[in-house]
This record gives structure tokens, C-alpha cells and sequence, in this order.
């Protein structure tokens, strides 16, 4: 691979949706304002390659045209809905809980709902109604699967796969890693990276990754949380501190095993979720690793998560509710 | 409106000059909108804010300065910091601080409506919101329900005819926002929302029917954005003619020489426009002095 393949996470995933596009006649994008490119220039240049057929600019109607997905999907085709913030999905969570993620099996198999939503996800300086945490907010909803990738080689893969699944997709994005523009690109070193070329290259749902070994301390984290993790295991190392970091990559299905296999190796885990302490994937793999691996573990799991508030718009409030590299590196010094 | 104008363009050079964090979206150029429809209220009447929101807020009385101190982030905030530019208000004022979701607020103040009336206060309440935003669902929904109910409601659109990149008529099939009305059982009307007389007859009337017990109207006020959509957007997407047009009938000049023509001076237009330097000169200073929120609060409100 050339130089000229390090890309953004955005630019991943326009290009995996491009190759979806020209593989597949049925893929097709709604959302607002995605003539433009949408908030996060996801679609940036795809109306005038593909038309306005495949590239629907919506009115602000997210219960009609997330229901309008899930009727297409029904019949045959494969919406990918752009939404500006993950936000707004909040206003038609009826059409995804009790509608997509629930009629394949109500119908007893009969009709399914490939769709993919492509959802700016976490806290970026806004304030409380733009900073919610997607994959928190739909975690314990049957039906869905819930991506969270964290680099442009995942999000690539993982989007590829997202567009070919026969279920309801969230694919979450934290507004802070696109590169878009409007926010700030957190991490650039380990946020950009190489990214494959062609269409057959994607990634499998339910295989997490181990973005850094080592043999101390587990760290399991997504998202913007996985490269402040990677700050710290990199700052641990300097002390001889060895930790090993862990993205799950897709949330639902979850790679519980390598989690499991990796605290065997350390014998102590710790999770790290932007979303509120209560619920979300962190308390759910705290508990399963405490059902099926305590024996494993040499100290108490350690959870790093938001504080149950909703999200405070003053910078110094924001900090103080999301956990920080500082955080991060308190918990895992708290049990080695 | 000269507040509302200068606290706008205030506040961009302050963003651009890094002190204003996050995003905001200017109001300038809707200022007629604004203030016609508060005037036309009481202090205790309430108005719902959207995302475009500080000229709402500054003509129902919520102060330059505890808003200018919301946006630095700062304690001294209308909101003590947590709310930010897309959440400003004041309760005391009668401004429910912004509800930055698109729609949500119409079933809202329909709901403050229908409180107004079962206690029988004599309150009115002014739902502001966009163009776009009368094609969510929850804003038809709400329509229908003030209707049926006869509910002490006025919503007021502010019909800039872009909702971010998209124009009007590429998102509904009639030509004006208030021929919606007659779907509901509800007056409607499209209004010069450019001339704050216009708009401020249009919303006392449909205030005192409300009032009265006579239910909601829907008022158009036709008005547009000086600037983009929010801080970074360029909204090349507008067409230059329209752009040009619309800019060259700036609400706050033609007023201003509609008062010249005999019912006041330059020079008492000139004291409006120092009063309100000096005003925005202050708050501007006392936010820059004003403490951060202190974090150990950040739990404070979750519950009451
Ligand atoms: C439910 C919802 N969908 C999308 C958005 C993102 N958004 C914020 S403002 C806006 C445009 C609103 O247009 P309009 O109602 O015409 O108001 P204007 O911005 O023109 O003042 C959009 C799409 C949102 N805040 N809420």
C-alpha cells in the first residue's frame, strides 16, 4: 500500500460505500442534507456520481424516512441512512426498536431488514442533546447490530459488511475521529491509517481486535476511548507497565472470547465506555466476564465510563463527565 | 433589534477569535421575526426557543450579558454553563431554554398551552421554529392537538427558506408553510416576517384569540439568514441572486428608515445603537471575567 492510501475514518467509509454502490443496484442513501456531503461528508461527492435516486436528500422527517428504510429493506432493498448526529435517531427509535430490530422475528423469520444507519456518535463540545452515545443508548435492544469502529481499516471492513448484513445496522462513529471537518481530529496518529483497496476486502462483525499487546492489564475500549487508552498503555510502557489493549470493534455481537482469552493471559480487565455508568456494553461484559472468567482475575474488574448526567456544554464540565486519559490510567494502576 | 443584530455579530468574532466554544447558529437578518412576535406577549406569557435561538431569547428579555456568559461556558450563564448556545433561556423572562432537537418543542409549549388553560392563567405561549421543521411529524401532531383542544398556542415560523442545505421547495409540495393550517382547523397566515409591525399585528391578534379562548394560529413570517447555517458553513449552496436580494431588504435598515420618517432622530437611533455597544461591551467583559462552572457541581441537576 502507498502513502497515498493513509486515510481518514471518513474517507474509509466513503469509499466502502462507493464499492457497495457500484457492486450492488439495491444500496442506496437517505438522509438530510446529504447533497452536500452531510455533517460528517459522508456522501461528500456521491450525488452527482450517483443521482439523486440513490442519494435522497430528505426533508427533516426521521420517523418517515427511517420507516421508509425499513419498508424498503423489506422489499429487497438496501437503504444506508445518514444521520447528521446519532442523535436525531432518538426521534424515530420506535421504527428501529419496534419495528427494524423486531420483525424479522415477530414474522417468524419471513421478511428481514438489511439497513444500515450511519450515526455520529459521543460528547464533541455541544451540549446535551448532540453528545448522547448511540451504541449506549440502543445496547439492549434485540435485532440490532451495533458497530463501533475506530479506525479507517475497521471502518472500511466493518462498514463493507455492515451494507451485506441481513439485519439492522448501527454503525457508530464518534464525532471527534471522522476528520471531516467542524471537529477537531482526536488522535491523528493512531486515528488515520492504512486502508485496503477493492471490493472484497471486509471484516467480519463479532472479532475483536488487539490494537497493542501486553501482558499486564486488559484494556477492552472503542471509540474515542480506544485512543486515549492507547495514550496511556503507551505511557505505561515508559514504567515497564505492559497493557494490553483490546477493541471489540462491533459491539453486538460482541467477541467475548478474546476478552476472556486476554484475561486469562493478565488477569485484569479494565473497560473502558464514553457512555453512562448505568447499562451499555462495559456493565454487560463486566458481568459476563465476572460469570465466566473470575476465576481469571487477580484483582476487581474496573469500569471507566461517563457519570450518569446528561452532557454539560461547558468544556470544563465535559471533562469532568468523560473519562480522560487520567482516568484511564488511575483504574489500571488501581489494581496492579 | 439592534441588540439582536450586534449581539449576533458579536458573538462571531468572539467564536472566531476562539473564546465561544462549541457551534452556534446566528440569527442575523431574522430579527423583525423575533422581536414582533415578543412584543406582542407579556412578560409572563412564555416563547420555546430553537437552535437559532439568541434573537428569541434577547427579545423576551433573557439579558446580553447571562447569555453571553452561557456561551463562554461560564457559571454566570443563564444556564450556569450546562445548557451552551443551542440550550439559552430564562425561566423569569418567560424563555423555555432551547430545545436543540427539530420539532420537539412543538408538542412542548402545546403542553405548557394546555396547562395555561386547565389552570386558567390567562397565559399565552409562542412556539418559534424553522421551515424545515414543519416536516417532522411531532410539529403536524402537535397543529392537530392545540386544534382540537383549543389551546392558548401561537406558532410562529420563522420561513428563512433553507433548513441547512436544503431548500423549502424541494421538501414540500405547497408553496407556504401556513396553507398547512387549514389541514388543522387553525388560521393561518404568511407575513413579511422582515417588517417587525407586520409580524407584531399578526401575533397580537392571533395572542388575543388564544387568550380568549378562540385556540392557535399559525403565523409565516418570510424572512432569511444573513449567514450560514451555523459558524462553518459557507452556504454556497444559495443561489447569488437570492442571497443578494434578500440581503439587500435588511429588516433592521428598513425600519430604521421607516422611524426617520418622522417618528424619530438619528440621534435617538444613534443612542439605541450606543446603549446597546456599551450594553454588549459589558457583557462581554463580565463573561470573560466570570468563573468556569465549578466540576464538583457537574452532578447538580440531574435530579431535583
Ligand atoms: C430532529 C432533528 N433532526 C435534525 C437536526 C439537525 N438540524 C439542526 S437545525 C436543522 C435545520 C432546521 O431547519 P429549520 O427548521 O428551517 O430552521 P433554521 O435552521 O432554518 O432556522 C437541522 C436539520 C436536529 N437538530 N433535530
Amino acid at each position: 500500500m502507498d502513502e497515498s492510501r493513509n486515510l481518514t475514518i471518513v474517507q474509509g467509509l466513503r469509499e466502502a460505500l462507493r464499492e457497495e454502490m457500484l457492486r450492488d443496484e439495491s444500496v442506496f442513501v437517505m438522509g438530510e442534507d446529504i447533497g452536500i456531503g452531510g455533517s460528517f461528508l459522508f456522501t461528500l461527492g456521491f450525488l452527482d456520481e450517483f443521482g439523486p435516486e440513490r442519494v435522497m436528500n430528505t426533508p427533516i422527517s426521521e420517523v418517515g424516512f427511517v420507516g421508509m428504510g425499513v419498508g424498503a429493506a423489506i422489499e429487497g432493498m438496501r437503504p444506508v441512512i445518514d444521520f447528521q448526529y446519532g442523535d436525531f435517531l432518538i426521534t424515530a427509535a420506535d421504527q428501529v426498536i419496534q419495528q427494524a430490530a423486531k420483525l424479522r422475528y415477530m414474522s417468524g423469520g419471513q421478511v428481514e431488514v438489511p439497513l444500515v444507519f450511519q450515526l455520529p456518535t459521543g460528547a464533541s463540545g455541544r451540549g446535551a442533546q448532540h453528545s448522547n452515545s448511540l451504541e449506549t443508548v440502543f445496547f439492549g435492544v434485540p435485532g440490532l447490530e451495533i458497530v463501533t469502529p475506530s479506525s479507517p481499516y475497521d471502518a472500511k471492513g466493518l462498514f463493507k459488511s455492515a451494507v451485506r448484513s441481513q439485519n439492522p445496522v448501527l454503525f457508530c462513529v464518534h464525532k471527534h475521529l471522522y476528520g471531516s471537518r467542524g471537529r477537531n481530529l482526536a488522535h491523528r496518529d493512531t486515528s488515520t491509517g492504512l486502508v485496503p483497496d477493492g471490493e472484497d476486502y471486509t471484516i467480519p462483525f463479532g472479532v475483536a481486535d488487539i490494537k497493542r499487546a501486553g501482558t499486564d492489564v486488559t484494556v477492552v475500549a472503542n471509540l474515542l476511548m480506544l485512543h486515549r487508552s492507547l495514550k496511556v498503555a503507551s505511557g505505561l510502557a515508559d514504567e515497564g507497565i505492559s497493557v494490553e489493549v483490546i477493541d471489540p470493534r462491533t459491539l453486538v455481537p460482541f467477541d467475548l472470547d478474546s476478552v476472556i482469552a486476554s484475561v486469562e493471559k493478565t488477569g485484569r480487565l479494565v473497560l473502558v465506555d464514553e457512555g453512562p455508568r448505568k447499562g451499555g456494553w462495559s456493565a454487560h461484559v463486566a458481568a459476563e466476564v465476572a460469570e465466566k472468567g473470575l476465576m481469571y482475575l487477580d484483582a476487581p474488574i474496573e469500569r471507566v465510563t461517563s457519570l450518569d448526567t446528561p452532557m454539560p456544554y461547558a468544556p470544563g464540565l465535559e471533562e469532568a463527565v468523560v473519562p480522560s486519559t487520567d482516568d484511564i490510567e488511575a483504574a489500571i494502576r488501581r489494581i496492579i | 433589534m439592534v441588540l439582536i443584530r450586534r449581539f449576533e455579530l458579536r458573538v462571531n468574532e468572539l467564536f472566531l477569535r476562539g473564546l465561544i466554544p462549541g457551534t452556534i447558529h446566528l440569527s442575523h437578518g431574522q430579527e423583525a421575526t423575533a422581536a414582533g412576535t415578543c412584543l406582542a406577549l407579556e412578560t409572563n406569557d412564555r416563547i420555546t426557543i430553537t437552535h437559532r435561538g439568541h434573537g428569541q431569547a434577547l427579545a423576551k428579555g433573557v439579558t446580553a450579558e447571562s447569555m453571553m456568559a452561557e456561551l463562554f461556558g461560564k457559571a454566570t450563564g443563564c444556564c450556569g454553563g450546562r445548557g451552551g448556545s443551542l440550550h439559552v433561556g430564562d425561566m423569569s423572562v418567560g424563555a423555555l431554554p432551547a430545545i436543540a432537537i427539530v420539532g420537539a418543542s412543538s408538542p412542548i409549549a402545546t403542553g405548557m398551552a394546555l396547562a395555561y388553560k386547565r389552570k386558567n392563567t390567562g397565559q399565552v405561549v409562542a412556539n418559534f421554529f424553522g421551515d424545515g421543521t414543519a416536516n417532522k411529524g411531532d410539529w403536524h401532531e402537535s397543529m392537530n392537538l392545540a386544534a382540537i383542544w383549543d389551546l392558548p398556542v401561537v406558532f410562529v415560523c420563522e420561513n428563512n427558506l433553507w433548513a441547512v442545505s436544503t431548500h423549502i421547495s424541494d421538501t414540500m409540495r405547497v408553496e407556504h408553510v401556513a396553507d398547512r393550517a387549514v389541514a388543522y382547523g387553525m388560521p393561518g397566515h404568511t407575513i413579511d416576517g422582515n417588517d417587525p409591525v407586520a409580524v407584531y399585528d399578526t401575533v397580537a391578534t392571533a395572542v388575543d384569540r388564544a387568550r380568549s379562548g378562540g385556540g392557535p394560529t399559525l403565523v409565516e413570517c418570510l424572512t432569511y439568514r444573513r449567514g450560514g447555517h451555523k459558524r462553518d458553513d459557507p452556504a454556497t449552496y444559495r443561489p447569488t441572486e437570492e442571497v443578494d436580494a434578500w440581503l439587500a431588504d435588511d429588516p433592521i435598515e428598513r425600519f430604521r428608515t421607516t422611524l426617520l420618517n418622522g417618528i424619530m432622530t438619528h440621534a435617538q437611533l444613534k443612542t439605541i445603537e450606543e446603549d446597546v455597544d456599551a450594553e454588549l461591551d459589558a457583557a462581554v467583559a463580565a463573561a470573560e471575567a466570570a468563573p468556569v462552572p465549578d466540576p464538583r457541581t457537574v452532578e447538580d441537576h440531574v435530579y431535583g
